[in-house]
């Protein structure tokens, strides 16, 4: 069997040397009924080759945004990925390594997750980041739940804007320990002071807001995180890092925690995961931030290197007082944003930034100009806005995506009563055809395909 | 001796590049931000050409200890061979090009593969139904205490305690302080598995469940499972398995017949997903029909030959992850499962064993084996016999760098004192075996002859033994400091 090298005669020679006649001796303490006296019922092993073949079929059966124009984001974007990425990112000694557990061969993995740790800072504008977590929806559970623990408050505050999937995870995840949720509307997609600051108060742990937000808005918060900190409670910030070559950081507006989604670094769709979920926090609460920390060090000889720290935090030190139970991170998925943002450089950032806004302000005002078809929100879009089509939007995006357009994603995806309308989202790789064919399927579509 | 490594950001020259965008046509729009949202001062990311930076991360990529150079007898960790046809397919468009939000009908590929996973895993577990969404053994655990949780709050009584052995991981505590219960510890028992007599003296109707792995941490199949579920079944409780050591039971023993109503199972693990320097991870819950119900959203159906996602279940517990969970990884395991295939499995687990006790075997005239009977898929030894000659466990560990072999688990499970917990997996060669085994008699000759050499190891690796207290007593954990 490829996997496994021991041959008959191995196992024949290995038991005589453990001391039984036959392999099932060393089951002894397994009691008869708890056996499985069958096999499995999973067909044979399989050819590399036939493997191949049929995952590479079920592969086949999906539309994908190499044959399909991609418009679709919500939390995930179909951003380029330089070949370097794949390259360095597939060495084995970056995929087939531990958890750096032992640091004397583990630099190379170390090291990649402190600088990862510096850029993360750096595009967030905090002095402290973690090595990664799950994704962004965890991330954010993660920061809730730190907020509870900080200030002792049980209430968390978050804008209509915050993406409802993250939500939901937040919820699921703090849902045990008691914590409470209001939840603040956003009437023209933006989060405002007059729908927020009535719900906030002293009893609030947290307010949450994204930026940019749910509905690709960037919206001016300096004045929600002041009345916020009034009150004593934390901001947590939701925050796209690629957005930050443009953008005031959210720790310049005042942010106490900030949570990402990684993915648009350097990461491919694949369907939801693996993802990564960013953690960015200020000083103070430091000792509080969730998983693994890098920080630098020396050897005995006095030469630089790295270790896991502040590990008295963590759940295989602390057990069952520890504030979280995360004992992994997401490594690969850190390398590759790593990667990704040092080639990028803050040049490369700011280009993909713009391209993709660009991209977005010109799709929004040739589509302004279809009769049936409007933008729902006014304000500064980044690479996303809310489109609503005539008639329901499911059957739009079955229009385009029979044209070879991924058009967006459906508002009703989310629970959103809003039958009409499609979140359309531009990274810089939508070619200017690709953009004008979208806008001349709306027009067809707007003039009778959508019957 | 090597030299010191730079960082990337010591590389960094102003003005140089390493990406090019795509071009923007010149009639689309400028990017007009409103000045007060305008970044003022950009991020100091490093700034290199595309060379240096493949330069710099392949001098680092050689800083590390990897599966594919070399053996890492890690217990509890299961380091085996990742197969290099999963990553392939992982990184198929179609599969690595696809939203999480197409619709079903669009990815009824990537659906039809979660499908066949699901039920190759049911069939291992002997479970009735799946999430696949955790992102993590520990994820894992947390997702199906919320769903004993939802469970007993149906029946009236949220209860109010989980009982764990002395030799649980730390993330078993952790899970259960996070989903609202509080921990009851039990001792094990002289054998190293769970003392019945303090079971039944903790068990009440405040007990909302157990959580137990199985084999156990030391490495040993506890033997009154049927027995430990049935108590605590009567009582009202649930139990749960930490599937962390499945690697021993795959078509030999199954949770699901011992009686378990949920266990995870760590596909980085079991299913040889590579571990990628931390992770991505993925653990799945595999459960009993009557905790159905309260199944993360969504879960996924099957009508005919048509997949789909059902988010309509009122008694879901939410969901635990964006998505759906690491796909990336769910490809790669199914790829293993199909080139295995049922018998294939069981070798697995068979092969784990016989190279576990053959290293028992070789090691235990020289380290005190913890309890001296035939073990699972890894076997739980002490430096106590060392530690009289002067050195500590962390020094054989150290030293076993100098070899080329990562150290075992060292220091867990926390019971055993100066523990060294070896697994092997099924992957690795009876020569490799008997190298491990050689090195390690040597390393035992050396703290004889020799403990300095011990006490100052690593001698051989980049750097050389680190200071981890004073890493955390001066704090740097970025390279800008302001």
């Amino acid at each position: 069997m490829r996997y496994i090298p021991n041959t008959p005669d191995d196992r024949r020679e290995m038991l005589r040397e453990i001391g039984v006649s036959s392999f099932e001796e060393l089951l002894g303490s397994i009691p008869t009924p708890l056996r499985l006296n069958r096999q499995l019922t999973i067909p044979d092993g399989q050819s590399e080759w036939q493997v191949r073949r049929d995952l590479t079929q079920m592969a086949e059966k999906n539309l994908n945004a190499t044959g399909h124009a991609c418009f679709m984001g919500a939390g995930s974007y179909d951003h380029y990925v330089p070949a370097a990425v794949n390259a360095i990112a597939s060495r084995s000694e970056f995929v087939t390594a531990y958890t750096p557990y032992q640091p004397e061969v583990a630099q190379g993995t170390l090291q990649v997750i402190f600088e990862f740790q510096s850029m993360i800072c750096e595009l967030y504008g905090m002095p402290v980041a973690n090595a990664s977590l799950y994704d962004c929806g965890t991330a954010l559970s993660e920061a809730v739940s730190m907020a509870r623990a900080h200030t002792k408050r049980t209430r968390i505050v978050w804008s209509e804007a915050v993406h409802p999937s993250y939500r939901r995870v937040a919820q699921t995840n703090n849902l045990a320990l008691g914590t409470s949720f209001d939840i603040a509307h956003c009437p023209n997609g933006q989060q405002t002071m007059d729908s927020i600051s009535m719900l906030l108060g002293d009893d609030v742990a947290a307010l949450v807001l994204q930026y940019p937000n749910f509905y690709g808005l960037v919206d001016d918060l300096s004045q929600l995180v002041e009345r916020a900190h009034s009150h004593g409670s934390l901001v947590i910030f939701i925050t796209d890092p690629l957005a930050m070559g443009l953008y005031t950081s959210p720790g310049q507006l005042g942010a106490d925690i900030v949570v990402g989604e990684g993915q648009s670094l350097g990461n491919y769709m694949s369907y939801g995961g693996p993802y990564l979920g960013l953690f960015a926090a200020s000083n103070e609460l430091t000792r509080l931030v969730p998983g693994r920390i890098v920080g630098i060090t020396k050897d005995v000889d006095g030469r630089r290197g790295f270790v896991l720290t502040l590990q008295t935090r963590e759940q295989h030190i602390r057990r069952d007082k520890a504030t979280s139970n995360i004992c992994t991170n997401q490594g690969l998925i850190a390398a590759r944003a790593t990667f990704y943002l040092s080639l990028l450089g803050p040049q490369g950032l700011k280009a993909v930034g713009e391209a993709c806004c660009r991209r977005t302000q010109y799709l929004i005002e040739k589509l302004r100009s279809i009769p049936g078809f409007s933008i729902a929100h006014e304000g500064h879009h980044f690479r996303e806005f809310l489109l609503r089509v005539p008639g329901d939007a499911r059957h739009f995006y079955k229009y385009m995506a029979d044209n070879g357009i991924l058009a967006g994603v459906p508002l009703t995806k989310f629970g959103i009563n809003d039958e009409r309308g499609i979140l359309v989202a531009l990274t810089e790789t939508r070619t200017k055809v690709e953009i004008d064919s979208y806008v001349s399927l709306a027009s067809e579509y707007a003039s009778g395909g959508s019957k | 001796m090597q030299r010191e490594t730079e960082l990337i950001f010591e590389r960094s020259r102003p003005g140089r590049v390493g990406f090019q965008s795509p071009p923007t046509p010149d009639e689309m729009p400028q990017c007009e931000i409103p000045p007060r949202l305008s970044r003022a001062a950009a991020p100091r990311l490093p700034e290199a050409a595309e060379n240096t930076v493949v330069r710099h991360y392949v001098d680092l990529s050689t800083r590390n200890h990897h599966i594919d150079r070399d053996f890492y007898p890690l217990g509890s960790c299961t380091m085996k061979y990742n197969p290099k046809i999963n990553d392939e397919l992982a990184a198929l468009p179609g599969f690595s090009g696809l939203s999480p939000w197409q619709p079903a009908p669009t990815v009824q590929g990537a659906l039809e593969l979660l499908g066949e996973l699901s039920d190759s895993l049911l069939e291992i577990t002997g479970m009735d139904n799946i999430t696949l969404q955790p992102a993590a053994g520990a994820q894992g655990e947390f997702t199906a205490l919320l769903m004993f949780r939802a469970y007993h709050m149906m029946n009236g009584n949220v209860r109010k305690r989980i009982i764990i052995p002395d030799s649980a991981h730390g993330t078993n505590p952790a899970s259960i302080v996070l989903s609202g219960y509080a921990v009851t510890q039990l001792p094990s028992d002289s054998n190293g598995l769970m003392d019945m007599d303090a079971l039944k003296r903790a068990l009440d109707d405040d007990v909302a469940g157990l959580m137990i792995t199985n084999p156990n941490t030391l490495g040993l199949f506890e033997t009154n499972i049927s027995r430990i579920i049935d108590l605590v079944h009567d009582v009202g409780g649930l139990v749960y398995m930490d599937g962390a050591n499945l690697n021993a039971l795959m078509g030999i023993s199954r949770p699901g017949d011992m009686g378990f109503d949920a266990c995870h199972m760590n596909l980085h693990k079991t299913f040889s997903t590579p571990h990628g320097g931390g992770g991505p991870g993925s653990g799945p819950v595999a459960i009993k029909a009557k905790l159905a119900k309260f199944l993360p959203v969504p879960v996924l159906e099957k009508k005919g030959n048509v997949f789909s996602w059902d988010w309509n279940r009122p008694d879901s517990i939410g969901s635990v992850h964006t998505y759906y969970g690491n796909f990336g990884m769910h490809v790669r395991a199914l790829a293993y499962i199909r080139s295995l295939g049922g018998n294939g499995l069981r070798a697995i687990s068979e092969n784990a064993i016989i190279n576990a006790n053959y290293l028992r075997k070789k090691l235990s005239p020289t380290y005190q084996i913890y309890i001296d009977k035939p073990c699972m898929h890894e076997a739980v030894f002490s430096g106590n016999n060392q530690k009289s000659k002067g050195v500590r466990t962390t020094d054989i560990a150290k030293r076993l760098l100098d070899y080329g072999f990562h150290p075992p688990t060292v220091y867990f499970p926390l019971i055993v004192p100066e523990c060294l917990m070896i697994e092997p997996t099924e992957s690795e060669t009876k020569e490799t075996l008997d190298e491990f085994a050689e090195v390690m008699l040597k390393i035992d000759k050396e703290a004889s002859e020799s403990p300095d050499v011990l006490k100052q190891a690593p001698h051989t690796t980049p750097v050389r033994r680190l200071d981890e207290a004073g890493a955390a007593r001066n704090l740097k954990i970025k390279y800008f400091n302001d």
